[in-house]
């Protein structure tokens, strides 16, 4: 009771101690924070473009379709990099999304409370071991592992293929997708799990309540309903691929190349920056390597708005309020 | 935890331990049905427990073919919980506990599949709750669950439930819509003609038009009425006007107990007991 009193008192006093423009001065002060992002948007756009600009007035556009990467001839061209990043990432999502899916399914729908709790919190825990560590443990484990079983045994099944011939180094484009499905997979379960238990639950009752079996109410009535949440997750998932390097490099085998082979060493944009930025001599190397990120951030652009469009698409006519 | 008869997440292994008594349902239902009367549904000693608080308390109670049946009673008396017993969709809560017996047509619910319960059993939930599809695939999801398409075509199932829901002239030239795009009193009724379209012999509502408007009130309430014919109707309510307009019969509950149950008429004028007077005459609740 002295408590709300003493509450009320101060309370009854504070209309004459307001700041005057209260408002205003809020206004002002998030509006410039809103602001503060637009503005390192842009600015980073601006940065990359200028230190670029000897390579986009040496190569042009050419620069995106060019698969030659010479240093000595100063020759470059972004096309194995913008390659070798989209199919680890792509290839990485078509791993880590069904299995990422499907354990949230099971951590929100099916598992006991104690259990899911239990397991939501080792996955997020996942998310937090630094990609330098995946990448160690890609070196010592995936990449043997590739090598001596993945590899051998899909060649023997599938090796006519193109997607599986040649030499099994261990290093390579599915060996990093791996590893990138590996770290990518706890954004999936845990945006995912959020999505999943925000369901309201008559929905699942009304399905249930048709004679629909617990299954029949998960996937065709909690899943669809939660689609825009494990979309969203899907691709927060890709950014995270799109733009990881350090796990990417240790695995990836380096090489400027374009090749069919999911077994073949390549390259990602990332990886080839944080590689040979430090070596980069020529003032046409150098800025070439800033134009792959300008590529990078156009990438991630583009993605992000195909994401966007995609929603927008399937949010039409009968579906949630989204 | 005590596990008498617990209820469980997993629903399979009954499913099949149960399927042979389920074959010979036809038959056992055809000797008891002379012996209930016309109870379609009758709950007998239901006690329920939600973790260790006693929700309900030795509830007994017929309901009868083809009549409408309304429980009242003050909030947290047990109504929703004692009509969420009836199709055991209490069952997916966790921690709960029902004792007792609950037979439709004179056959233990709990010997059921418990699909064909919910199939047979229908239920209208407090706020409308459309899946986030069209009209038309809200209606004929529960149909194509339960593997009802043969023989007739969806557009005809879809036009007959709707029909029999009062929804029809309002809904057929925006059948492929989202469901959203109606309004509440319209969802309800969509969520009623959603029940319908699986033909079921019991219809459950839980104070289906607590979120509604009284003109969309009036609506549903009318098409309980014109409904009752087809199926036999149990609906909680808040509003004793609504029981009394609508209900045949009608249960008084409190604190977990059924008080009374006769016809309203009784209910209303004339109470047997003391609480169902002091209730309907708003000296409490």
């Amino acid at each position: 009771m002295a408590t709300s009193s003493a509450a009320i008192g101060p309370a009854g006093k504070s209309a004459s101690r307001r700041q005057p423009f209260g408002d205003e001065v809020a206004y002002a002060v998030t509006w410039f924070f809103a602001t503060l992002i637009l503005g390192l948007t842009l600015w980073v756009v601006f940065e990359l473009w200028t230190h670029s600009s000897e390579s986009i007035s040496k190569f042009g556009f050419h620069f995106l379709t060019t698969k030659l990467w010479n240093p000595v001839t100063d020759e470059f061209g972004a096309l194995p990099f913008i390659y070798g990043t989209v199919l680890t990432s792509v290839l990485a999502l078509l791993i880590s999304v069904p299995v990422g899916v499907g354990a949230a399914i099971y951590l929100s729908e099916l598992a006991p409370t104690k259990l899911s709790n239990a397991l939501t919190f080792l996955v997020e825990l996942l998310a937090a071991v630094p990609s330098v560590i995946y990448g160690l443990m890609a070196i010592f484990t995936l990449v043997p592992l590739m090598r001596d079983y993945i590899g051998p045994a899909v060649q023997a099944v599938a090796g006519k293929l193109p997607f599986f011939a040649g030499h099994v180094y261990g290093v390579g484009y599915l060996t990093a997708a791996l590893i990138l499905a590996i770290m990518i997979f706890p954004y999936i379960i845990s945006v995912s799990r959020e999505a999943l238990m925000s369901v309201p639950r008559d929905q699942r009752e009304a399905a249930l309540a048709l004679g629909a079996t617990k299954w029949e109410s998960t996937w065709q009535v909690v899943v669809p309903y939660a689609r825009l949440g494990i979309l969203g997750s899907v691709f927060l998932a890709l950014a995270r691929a799109i733009g990881e390097t350090m796990a990417v490099t240790l695995v990836i085998g380096n090489d400027p190349a374009i090749h069919a082979s999911l077994f073949a060493p390549g390259y990602t944009i990332a990886a080839v920056i944080a590689n040979e930025f430090t070596e980069a001599t020529g003032k046409v190397y150098l800025s070439s390597l800033i134009e792959l990120g300008l590529v990078l951030f156009a990438l991630t652009m583009i993605l992000n708005a195909a994401a966007q469009l995609l929603i927008v698409l399937t949010t039409g006519k009968g579906t949630a309020r989204g | 935890m005590v596990s008498t008869s617990e209820t469980k997440m997993a629903y399979p292994p009954e499913t099949t331990a149960y399927a042979p008594e389920n074959k010979m349902s036809p038959t056992s239902t055809e000797g008891t049905k002379s012996a209930t009367a016309t109870a379609k549904l009758r709950a007998a000693n239901v006690n329920f427990h939600y973790g260790s608080f006693h929700a309900l308390h030795d509830v007994s109670m017929e309901f009868q073919e083809n009549k409408v049946t309304a429980l009242i009673g003050p909030s947290g008396c047990g109504k929703s919980t004692f009509l969420r017993n009836l199709n055991r969709i209490n069952e997916t809560l966790r921690d709960t506990r029902l004792e007792g017996e609950i037979t439709l047509d004179g056959q233990n619910i709990m010997d059921f599949d418990i699909t064909e319960v919910r199939r047979r059993v229908g239920m209208v939930f407090q706020r409308p709750n459309p899946f986030p599809k069209s009209i038309f695939e809200n209606i004929i999801y529960g149909p194509k669950i339960n593997g009802m398409l043969k023989g007739t075509s969806a557009a005809e199932i879809v036009e007959k439930s709707l029909r029999r829901a009062a929804l029809w002239e309002e809904a057929k030239d925006k059948l492929h819509e989202s469901a959203y795009a109606l309004s509440g009193g319209q969802q309800q009724r969509l969520c009623i003609a959603r029940a319908l379209a699986v033909n079921p012999e019991v219809l459950l509502l839980d104070e289906p038009c607590s979120a509604l408007d009284p003109i969309a009130t009036a609506k549903i309430e009318d098409l309980l009425v014109s409904l009752k014919d087809q199926c036999t109707i149990v609906i909680v309510t808040h509003n004793m006007q609504q029981a009394a307009r609508v209900a045949d019969t009608t249960g008084f509950f409190l604190m977990g107990r059924l008080i009374e149950h006769a016809k309203t008429d009784m209910i209303f004028k004339n109470p047997a007991c003391k609480e169902t007077e002091d209730y309907i005459t708003g000296r409490f609740g």
